[in-house]
């Protein structure tokens, strides 16, 4: 089957939207993306995995999870703010300590949106990012605390060079 | 030997690297000093980032400064690119595992 995948994004407002067709009814695909025992299996790029130590998927809970790479784990923190049952869900995403602690003040928000087809389930992701650098921490999988301010000064310099261009 | 941009990129120890010297440049022991690895390992993730052509090596006294040659990265593109992939990737696994559960479920 040929599912559908789109990706764009808008950097004047820091948001890259995400549009992916799954092969599945809209309740596996909802679980695929709520439950912690189906988000641990694929959330992870290999060869990374993906442990979840505290899931409370309600409005006001959150999502405690860690990273684990061959050198180091990385701690993931998803703080849900808004959840319409088999419809959306919107997270606030930052890094965290393993008791879930903010350790930087970068963070992105999410809305996954779902939508139930014929024989498939659309969903569309929009994540907007405080900065582009934390774009790019989002993408490295983050490092030690003292990275964190070493990436908004990348930021200073990127937006210094764009600004002598 | 010249390399593709996106091998230097597809190491988290080397992305870290880049971020580092964006900033300033700096000595390999400055860079070591980051990192949990060996220095013989930074030495090999500098040649790596070398042979991609991103780095610019300033002699000051005995200490070789590395900096990041920014016109290389094409900056926030790259990491767009690598993000889009890592999203791929991840839904292709999200595939497997929807189709290993509706097996099962026959």
């Amino acid at each position: 089957m040929n599912l559908l995948f789109d990706f764009t994004v808008d950097k004047a407002t820091n948001t890259i939207h995400i549009t992916r067709e799954f092969a599945a009814d809209l309740d596996l695909v909802w679980d695929a993306f709520t439950k912690a025992e189906m988000l641990d299996q694929w959330t992870a790029p290999k060869p990374w995995r993906v442990r979840t130590k505290e899931m409370d998927f309600r409005e006001g809970g959150r999502w405690l999870y860690a990273m684990i790479t061959p050198e180091r784990t990385h701690w993931s923190l998803a703080e849900f703010t808004e959840i319409k049952p088999k419809t959306s869900f919107s997270s606030r995403n930052t890094f965290s300590d393993e008791n879930g602690n903010h350790i930087t003040d970068a963070f992105s928000l999410t809305k996954n949106s779902f939508k139930a087809g014929t024989e498939t389930t659309t969903v569309h992701i929009e994540k907007k990012f405080d900065k582009l650098s934390t774009l790019e921490m989002m993408v490295a999988g983050g490092y030690k605390e003292g990275m964190a301010a070493g990436l908004s000064n990348l930021d200073e310099y990127f937006s210094t060079l764009v600004a002598s261009k | 030997m010249r390399r593709d941009i996106f091998q230097a990129i597809a190491d988290p120890t080397r992305r870290a690297i880049l971020v580092l010297i964006a900033v300033q440049a700096m000595t390999p022991n400055a860079i070591a000093e980051h990192f949990d690895i060996t220095r013989q390992s930074i030495s090999k993730h500098l040649r790596i980032l070398s042979e991609c052509d991103l780095l610019n090596q300033k002699q000051d006294g005995r200490e070789i400064f590395y900096e990041l040659k920014i016109d290389k990265m094409k900056e926030i593109d790259i990491w767009l690119g690598q993000f889009r992939k890592i999203m791929e990737e991840r839904f292709q696994q999200l595939d497997q595992l929807l189709y290993t559960i509706k097996n099962k479920k026959k």
